[in-house]
């Protein structure tokens, strides 16, 4: 104020209030520009994010349909059971019991009826080169289809029926349009023939599309066509739910006494230093542990989800623990006050009036680190869930994979048709982490209370 | 198996007890009516028994489950020393013998005398277990019954039980410090027998990797060559680039969505952004090798550079992505811990918003910010999947993020991945780097925990 009260002589020094508006424009256009760059900032977290989900799922939505081609197949009696009549007359047979045992109907060769069916589909083709080449359009997995239909129902042999049979991957990549047809021939897969072999079958109706349950019912194969979740779905589960059954009561246990019993001294103050720390430990390290405690001290059998669900249970634990103590510490201690009032034993007071107040956050905390565990795959390739299984595992002490590892595994594969049930897999993986994740939103909304 | 029908028998078992202790209480007060004559609850002198018949039969039968293997093979180790036997791998003999007496291994596969190892492994496996249903049944019932006939009105039951409860919590909470401690011990051990084989000044300071075991002892190299450094720097040149690219973003958007960003933006672009934390890494992997990796390479070639397949820089920016939301968070929390009246002081004295929180909120969180890039940091080093699928194999020793490099991490899924003798410097050298990785993930998180703890205590 006193700068402006003495009078201004022409140009003299300028006063802090013109400094101040001189720089204004300036220090208003930085602000601009931070505020922009921020803005920014998150627009290209939430462009991340998008550009994500888009990828996985536009390379992946594909793979939950199959191709199929409709081959008419003849259950010739003579070829599967050596009895009987050469050919389809479609007239019931009367065949020795021998002849229909299970063994000979599991062992016959149904290769040959879908190799038949081929050829005269396609009676031009000759040569051997060519004829094999026309075989491959059919996937070397669909003769197990035929296997089961005749084990269920031997009435069949003898007949002739119109079948849909799984194509190979490289025709169903080329029936969904993932190989370019305009490529020269040397760079293809697929070769000008077998082009117009499937033209031909589209043409007369004998190719579709349908909708895929060879993914969700079949286990690990090396064919992309005949491989499928569900192996790894049901390791996945038994994992999940021995984690679960592990990792709750050690982490409910465990942060009822640091929160509520335990005496403020040096050896509590280290467990929590400890836990902490765990919780930032890398996952791999867990794996190393795994591998020397869990297998070469203690002979858990290898690549079971038994020892899986041991070492993710180590992995979880600090997670569900500080979820946990921040369960405890939101109760108020005029609940505990008030029951120690009436005479309950401390450990009374936690069991019957906190534990129930405390539980849904606990649960909360329990869900996102199982979330975790259903999502990690590094310790897991360490004590060898990693090894290729094409049954699906009856038990937690069947050799099985995890769903991550799966996709780990199918993402190193070369064939083509694999980078989409790659990507099919991880949307099945992810669509159960959201459900998880949801899950847990809803119940801290539901039993949130403010007090 | 057999260890979860005995589980569910002795829970069975322990709740039929309970029933009888708390019937037992009430007879022994004279009735439903004299029960405050009592010194506890009937139902605590129910559990009184219940523990007692059940937990020494846990405990006894979660050793024996947890030894039984080691046991079993030890007895059969002597049998083995006989015939052509001896000399073999012993582990290899053991897996056989189990999936001998499984019917795993076809018998007509094995030697006879494998078979008759087999045969008295059956022998002994049989033996113990039903040696251990007796010793737990017994157990499970003695402990039971003495408990029961020890029911008295003057019995504490429900101090007994407590303690009792209160010792299972102790145990259960240092569960977290036996797994530090089985880290410690399990990695430093095979790390020590590690460095008997090879100097810990070639590991650490070697300028060369190639852990190859050589087929036959005069081959080139045969030994393999454990210099750590490219492995290091292949590490370190990563996580360089993850950060450059998560910390700018990371920060930024957590100084724009808590001082800038409206209520409703904020309440969503948060929640978006943390999506990013919940993808599981083998995810992030599956995206660096089959898109971002190819998208630079094509990149590359189209300005005429020569970019790997497998470049550093395409495992670097995808481990940025995923390290976004860790930063923002971390430094969400620590912007927001600042008080209000120093941004309301900066903007009274006509300072703009960014003016503000440039030289006023940013260097008061700047502890807790550090503290955050740090954890990020050490969350970089430990990552493994995305640098295992898009990053490659090979040790090279380069600082240019378009070639091809490995890290702490993907030698050690490689080496102990497949195949694998235990007694191998190779797979001890995954034990090394194990260590290496462990105490230096911990090193950045104890000071990060410090820097974080003693920022807080400033304004509480």
């Amino acid at each position: 104020m006193n700068n402006d009260a003495e009078p201004n002589k022409g140009n003299a020094t300028p006063t802090a209030s013109d400094n101040v508006n001189a720089s204004l424009k300036r220090r208003y256009a930085a602000e601009r520009r931070f505020r922009r760059f921020g803005a920014f900032a998150v627009v290209l977290g939430l462009i991340f994010v998008a550009g994500l989900f888009g990828d996985i799922v536009s390379k992946g939505y594909t793979a939950f349909q199959q191709t199929y081609i409709q081959l008419p197949i003849c259950f010739d009696a003579k070829l599967i059971t050596g009895e009987g009549p050469a050919g389809c007359a479609n007239e019931p047979l009367q065949l020795s019991d021998e002849a229909l045992a299970f063994d000979r109907l599991s062992r016959a060769n149904y290769r040959k009826l879908i190799r038949k069916a081929l050829r005269e589909r396609f009676p031009a083709v000759s040569g051997r080169l060519e004829k094999r080449a026309l075989y491959r359009l059919i996937s070397p997995g669909a003769r197990f289809a035929l296997r089961e239909m005749v084990l269920e129902d031997s009435s069949l042999l003898g007949q002739r029926m119109d079948l849909w049979l799984v194509a190979d991957d490289d025709v169903d990549m080329l029936v969904k349009g993932q190989i370019d047809r305009t490529l020269p021939e040397a760079e293809r897969r697929i070769k000008d023939r077998s082009i117009a072999w499937v033209d031909s079958l589209a043409e007369s109706g004998q190719i579709e599309k349908k909708f895929n349950t060879i993914f969700f019912t079949h286990g690990a194969s090396r064919e992309p066509e005949m491989a499928g979740i569900a192996g790894a779905l049901a390791g996945s589960f038994y994992t999940l739910t021995l984690t679960l059954v592990f990792s709750f009561p050690l982490a409910v246990g465990t942060a009822l006494y640091l929160e509520e019993f335990a005496p403020k001294n040096r050896w509590t103050d280290f467990i929590e230093v400890n836990i902490n720390n765990l919780a930032a430990v890398p996952s791999i390290v867990f794996g190393l542990l795994g591998l020397a405690v869990f297998i070469n001290f203690f002979g858990v059998p290898r690549s079971t989800p038994l020892v899986g669900s041991l070492v993710l249970t180590l992995m979880t634990l600090p997670t569900i623990i500080i979820a946990s103590r921040a369960a405890l510490k939101s109760v108020p201690p005029s609940i505990r006050e008030a029951a120690l009032a009436v005479g309950a034993s401390p450990m009374q007071t936690q069991v019957y009036h906190v534990l129930p107040l405390a539980i849904p956050g606990m649960l909360t905390g329990t869900i996102i680190g199982m979330a975790t565990a259903l999502g990690e795959t590094a310790p897991l390739l360490m004590i060898g869930m990693i090894a290729f299984i094409v049954d699906i595992p009856q038990g937690a002490l069947d050799p099985s994979t995890v769903l991550p590892v799966q996709i780990f595994l199918w993402a190193d594969s070369p064939e083509r048709g694999f980078v989409e049930r790659t990507s099919a897999a991880i949307m099945i993986l992810l669509g159960f982490l959201i459900a998880m994740n949801l899950a847990a939103v809803v119940l801290r909304r539901r039993f949130e209370r403010r007090w | 198996m057999q260890t979860l029908y005995l589980f569910l028998v002795l829970l069975l078992l322990a709740t039929l007890v309970y029933h009888f202790g708390r019937k037992r209480a009430i007879a022994v007060a004279g009735g439903q009516d004299w029960v405050q004559s009592l010194h506890s609850l009937p139902s605590y002198y129910g559990l009184y028994a219940a523990v007692w018949a059940a937990l020494p039969a846990m405990l006894l039968l979660g050793l024996w489950a947890a030894f039984q293997d080691t046991i079993l093979a030890t007895l059969i180790t002597g049998e083995l020393t006989a015939g052509e036997l001896k000399g073999q791998r012993l582990e290899f003999l053991i897996n056989d013998i189990k999936a001998l007496t499984r019917g795993g291994l076809a018998a007509r596969d094995a030697s006879p005398e494998l078979r008759a190892v087999a045969e008295t492994y059956a022998r002994y496996q049989q033996l113990s277990q039903i040696l251990i249903w007796v010793l737990v049944l017994g157990l499970a019932l003695g402990g039971g019954s003495l408990a029961l006939k020890a029911t008295h009105p003057e019995l504490r039951a429900r101090n007994h039980v407590e303690s009792t409860v209160l010792v299972i919590l102790v145990v259960f909470s240092s569960i977290a410090i036996l797994t530090t401690f089985g880290i410690v011990l399990s990695v430093l051990f095979e790390s020590i027998r590690f460095f008997q084989k090879v100097s810990w000044q070639e590991f650490l300071f070697g300028l060369h990797w190639s852990p190859q075991i050589a087929l036959r002892a005069d081959q080139v190299a045969a030994s393999g060559a454990f210099g750590a450094v490219p492995l290091f720097a292949g590490t370190m040149l990563i996580s360089v680039i993850a950060m450059a690219l998560a910390v700018p973003i990371g920060l930024m958007s957590a100084i724009y969505l808590s001082e800038y960003a409206p209520r409703v933006v904020r309440a969503w672009a948060k929640p978006t952004l943390e999506v990013l934390a919940g993808i599981p890494t083998v995810v992030y992997g599956f995206f660096a090798a089959l898109t971002v990796a190819p998208a630079i390479r094509d990149l590359g070639t189209s300005v005429g550079l020569d970019v790997s397949s497998e470049s550093g820089l395409a495992a670097g920016l995808v481990m940025g992505v995923m390290i976004i939301p860790l930063v923002s968070s971390l430094s969400d929390d620590v912007i927001n811990a600042v008080p209000q009246s120093m941004r309301d002081g900066a903007l009274a004295l006509g300072a703009t918003p960014s003016e503000t929180i440039k030289r006023v909120v940013l260097p008061a969180a700047l502890p807790g910010i550090v503290g955050g890039i740090l954890l990020a940091v050490s969350r970089a080093i430990g990552e493994t999947m995305i640098v295992v699928m898009a990053a490659g194999v090979a040790a090279n020793l380069t600082a240019n993020p378009l070639e091809s490099v490995t890290t702490v991490t993907v030698q050690i899924v490689v080496l102990l991945t497949g195949d694998q003798e235990f007694d191998s410097a190779k797979t001890l050298a995954a034990f090394a780097l194990g260590l290496t990785l462990f105490v230096v993930t911990l090193t950045l998180n104890v000071i990060a925990l410090h820097i974080v703890r003693k920022y807080r205590e400033q304004y509480e």
